[in-house]
């Protein structure tokens, strides 16, 4: 790294918000996913003007900046794919206003996204975008990749609760777009930048959407001897047009290992269990729950249980959230895919996964968004076995290539990122990368923010332009972990 | 027809046979935008012709225009250049509809007949009861941007608009996003379509999350001698556990539009019955929808009016939805905009955007500025921040276009001056010639410029009609 710009930085943030010795930035060489790449440097601005500094001091030493909250992504999004200065946000952490009236609050991008809820609560409000890592990820990561979360399914994705951003542009220029109502003239540069995982601009201020919340909840557990009738049941909960606030489902192989550590009371024995939560209007609620155990019913749910209090709601929904960390206890490293379905081609699509599987020697589990078709499948190695690991990213991309085929897409919630680039020609054509290459480039167009991200490496800065046919086929590179 | 019309004709009528274009002077005055007509007017068959048709604009620098059923032609600045008029409504098929899935994959020039009753089939419905919704395109619906009451529980077009189909400025067929319901591959580009006037590409396929249709629901108008305490209802159903679908405020002066108007019959339909003793006069209106099972209808209705009360109603009705043949006050407010451009062809109608808390001020000051223009105004406010706001000259003479002028002045400045935003969505041709319908310059605009760029780098689709970008 040049010395001349870790001074600069230092210089400008003072020595202790600026790391660049290897052992510390070791540290931010990973986030959630199976990549790795190292930074040059890693900065913790504390005010926008400061992460405008920084951009420009990276701009003039013709290095990356790279944004990056908890670190808790899962498609290696915030790591430094070419290297350069990594700007964390872990030190722009204040909730800046909360406006109960017009539900609205004012956030730094490194808000932990539950204690925002937390915050919220004494108005009965909250935000509800609820990724699973909600008590460590940040607000300004769920921007960046546009986060689900359980919760989502009658809720909505987080691009659905963002008013407004402050951005900080590649050459260092602070910008506005959105209103703090949400609505504004013109184009949709804020429906934009949410979900553009930091290839566009520097998010620095957030203005979010609060949600009320509901006057009464329903968990229920619905308990099953086949995947297949669970399957069939989130199916038909759609086909109803009945819309629970949450429908997630655990196959057996995986809730077995959350019981094993978390005791969250999923029978042992099951084949598959679905956690469906119902909330609104307290007569609205009862009706639902209704109708839901009615439809479990007829696909042979062998038990559907109903959350006696909160304490049980909490302790089921910590077996949910927690499933990634319980299959640790399995094997040494996991990949999580996130293939979206169309949702009346759930059974089909996880009959095909298990075949996959098993061509393939390797047991995957699933524990995913059942209702809204945002799958999960869980394939576990050891990354120290390098064939291994290389039938494992085979096999991750043979399903997600099913996903497309069925009518799907890539990635639900988790984000493109390094890690499922080499696949978007799936989906994309030529036109539509060059068309999202200058979308790009209006805003960042010497690709200095967030390099090597989204688009396939054949597709990126400055290579776009000269191919015209696509190259063949697409491949699906593993990276080393 | 002069030499270069015929050229233009003919290699039109070589792109998509004869049939498919019109150069008839008639013709091309029918999609006129501010008195400014096409020369051709062309109407592709499909996706893949409408995209020849752009590469070949795009070749000889001939500026386009797409278009659905014209219902809001009108939007945005008068187009800089406007040579052909690239009319969609050949493509409407449904290309994907998965009831059981609740998706839907639609030709952007599908009207309500080919879109929204294969849905009703299925009880299925998209929430997008917006002005002109039965004369509407669905690309129109998703291109003009516009909103409905129903925003209050399921949101605008944005939110459940999953992906779409297009052709950039290059004439090259593109897609953004997908039809599952979550997907965050790539960038979210088919949102920057919505409200985008055709200016940033034609769309040709939209694809949508469906909604079941409620089983039962329910409207309750709550009627108040001012507009502070009509909201004050809004402010206290916003601190209950209640969520209508839909709230919105109406000014006495535009229920007296309604129930001078006689809403044309539908022949399909029973006629439903009129507005007349309904509501007290000289009042300002909440009208609160609820949907759910019956039980839930009746606690909303219920909770509803002892909170009307408490809030200092003077009258308090409550409309059953089941009976198709009731008097329906939700169609109009659903159609409250072509109401009032009926009534006056002549109106400015604002749409200005505010929070929720500081409505009952900027309400106020409205009235202020229609009073000092000496001219009439109607209001309708949802009660999540959006006014529609217009003034209503009884003729377009130099006085009335003079009164526009300064009134539109005022809006602009006033809202300046709140945070609020406004833009004037449908005023007389005459006063965007001294008034930008976007309001004053914003900060954002060199970026909605590059966009722009990005999309139509030729600059030929719809120029100059949104905002100068």
């Amino acid at each position: 790294m040049n010395p001349a710009l870790i001074r600069e930085l230092e210089q400008l943030l003072g020595r202790p918000s600026v790391l660049s010795r290897a052992e510390d930035l070791l540290l931010y060489e990973y986030d959630g996913s199976v990549e790795k790449a190292l930074p040059d440097a890693v900065v913790f601005p504390t005010t926008t003007e400061r992460v405008s500094r920084v951009v420009k001091i990276a701009a003039q030493h013709n290095v990356p900046i790279v944004g990056r909250g908890a670190g808790t992504g899962l498609s290696g999004g915030a790591l430094a794919r070419r290297g350069g200065v990594m700007v964390v946000f872990a030190r722009m952490n204040r909730i800046l206003e909360i406006d109960a009236e017009n539900r609205r609050a004012v956030v730094q991008p490194g808000v932990v996204n539950y204690e925002l809820t937390r915050a919220a609560e004494p108005h009965e409000l909250y935000f509800a975008p609820d990724p699973s890592s909600w008590k460590s990820c940040t607000v300004g990561g769920n921007v960046a990749e546009n986060a689900g979360g359980p919760h989502t399914l009658a809720n909505g994705v987080t691009s659905n609760h963002v008013a407004a951003l402050e951005l900080v542009l590649p050459d260092g220029e602070i910008v506005r777009v959105g209103s703090k109502h949400g609505d504004a003239n013109g184009y949709d540069l804020t429906g934009l930048l949410v979900g553009s995982e930091g290839t566009l601009a520097l998010i620095t201020e957030i203005t979010v959407k609060l949600s009320r919340k509901p006057e009464a909840v329903k968990t229920l557990l619905a308990i099953f001897d086949s995947v297949d009738d669970a399957a069939h049941t989130v199916s038909d909960i759609t086909a109803r047009a009945i819309t629970p606030s949450a429908c997630e489902m655990l196959d057996g192989w995986t809730l077995r290992a959350v019981e094993d550590y978390i005791h969250a009371g999923f029978p042992r024995d099951s084949a598959a269990v679905l956690l469906i939560e119902v909330e609104g209007l307290g007569e609205a609620v009862s009706a639902q729950a209704e109708a839901i155990t009615e439809v479990c019913r007829s696909h042979h749910a062998r038990e559907v249980r109903v959350a006696r209090d909160a304490a049980e709601r909490e302790l089921l929904w910590k077996g949910r959230k927690n499933a990634f960390g319980a299959l640790g206890r399995l094997a040494p490293s996991n990949y999580v895919l996130d293939g979206v379905i169309p949702r009346s081609k759930l059974p089909q699509a996880l009959r095909r996964i298990q075949e996959i599987g098993q061509q393939y020697g390797f047991q995957i589990g699933n524990i995913f968004h059942a209702g809204d078709g945002n799958l999960h499948p869980i394939v576990l190695f050891d990354p120290r076995d390098g064939a291994q690991f290389e039938r494992a990213m085979q096999a991750s991309a043979e399903i997600i290539r099913y996903c497309v085929e069925i009518g799907g897409a890539l990635t639900g919630e988790h984000g493109v990122g390094m890690e499922k680039s080499e696949l978007m020609p799936l989906l994309f054509s030529d036109a539509d990368f060059d068309l999202m290459r200058r979308v790009h480039d209006a805003f960042n167009p010497e690709c200095n923010l967030n390099p090597g991200k989204i688009f396939p490496l054949s597709k990126g800065c400055g290579e776009i332009r000269a191919r015209t046919h696509s190259s063949s086929a697409p491949t699906f590179t593993p990276h080393t972990p | 027809m002069n030499a270069s019309t015929e050229k233009l004709f003919a290699r039109l009528e070589s792109l998509l046979g004869a049939p498919r274009v019109s150069t008839d002077p008639e013709s091309c005055a029918e999609y006129s935008i501010e008195s400014v007509s096409p020369s051709a007017i062309a109407s592709p068959e499909n996706a893949e012709q409408a995209a020849e048709l752009v590469r070949y604009a795009a070749s000889e620098n001939l500026a386009l225009v797409p278009c659905g059923n014209r219902t809001k032609l009108s939007m945005g600045m008068p187009p800089s250049r406007y040579d052909i008029a690239l009319d969609m409504t050949s493509v409407k098929q449904i290309a994907h509809y998965d009831p059981a899935d609740l998706t839907l994959s639609v030709g952007a020039g599908a009207s309500f007949n080919d879109f929204a009753v294969p849905l009703y089939q299925q009880k299925q419905f998209l929430p997008l009861s917006t002005p002109f919704y039965f004369e509407s395109t669905i690309g129109g619906i998703v291109a003009s941007g516009v909103d409905s009451a129903l925003r209050h529980s399921y949101g605008t077009v944005r939110d459940f608009l999953l992906g779409a189909e297009f052709i950039d400025g290059t004439g090259a067929l593109c897609k953004s996003g997908g039809r599952v319901v979550k997907n965050v591959s790539g960038y979210d580009i088919h949102k920057l379509l919505i409200g985008s006037l055709g200016s940033l590409a034609v769309i040709t396929q939209v694809n949508l999350r469906t909604f079941p249709l409620p089983p039962e629901a329910r409207g309750l108008v709550a009627s108040f001698s001012s507009a502070a305490q009509a909201l004050d209802l809004a402010r206290l159903i916003a601190a209950s556990a209640l969520a209508p679908s839909s709230i919105e405020l109406l000014s006495p002066q535009l229920l007296q539009l309604f129930l001078d108007q006689t809403p044309e019959a539908d022949p399909s339909e029973p006629a439903s019955a009129p507005l007349t003793g309904l509501f007290p006069e000289n009042s300002w209106h909440l009208c609160v929808s609820v949907e759910g099972n019956a039980e839930v209808c009746a606690r909303y209705v219920r909770d509803l009016r002892q909170l009307g009360s408490q809030a200092g109603a003077i009258n308090i009705h409550v409309m059953d939805f089941t009976d198709s043949t009731g008097p329906d006050l939700w169609h109009h407010i659903g159609q409250a905009i072509p109401a009032i451009l009926e009534v006056s062809p002549s109106a400015a109608i604002f749409k200005i955007v505010e929070l929720p808390s500081k409505l009952s001020p900027l309400l106020i000051q409205l009235a202020a500025v229609a009073d000092q223009a000496s001219l009439p105004q109607a209001v309708m406010a949802r009660a999540s921040g959006i006014v529609y706001f217009a003034l209503l000259p009884d003729s377009n003479g130099e006085a009335a276009l003079s009164s526009l002028e300064s009134a539109a002045a005022r809006v602009f400045d006033l809202c300046a001056n709140k945070s609020a935003s406004a833009s004037l969505l449908f005023c007389p041709t005459e006063l965007k010639h001294t008034c930008n319908v976007w309001g004053p310059p914003r900060q954002d605009l060199a970026l909605l410029r590059s966009i722009k760029s990005a999309f139509d780098p030729h600059n030929i689709l719809a120029p100059g009609r949104v905002l100068d970008a």
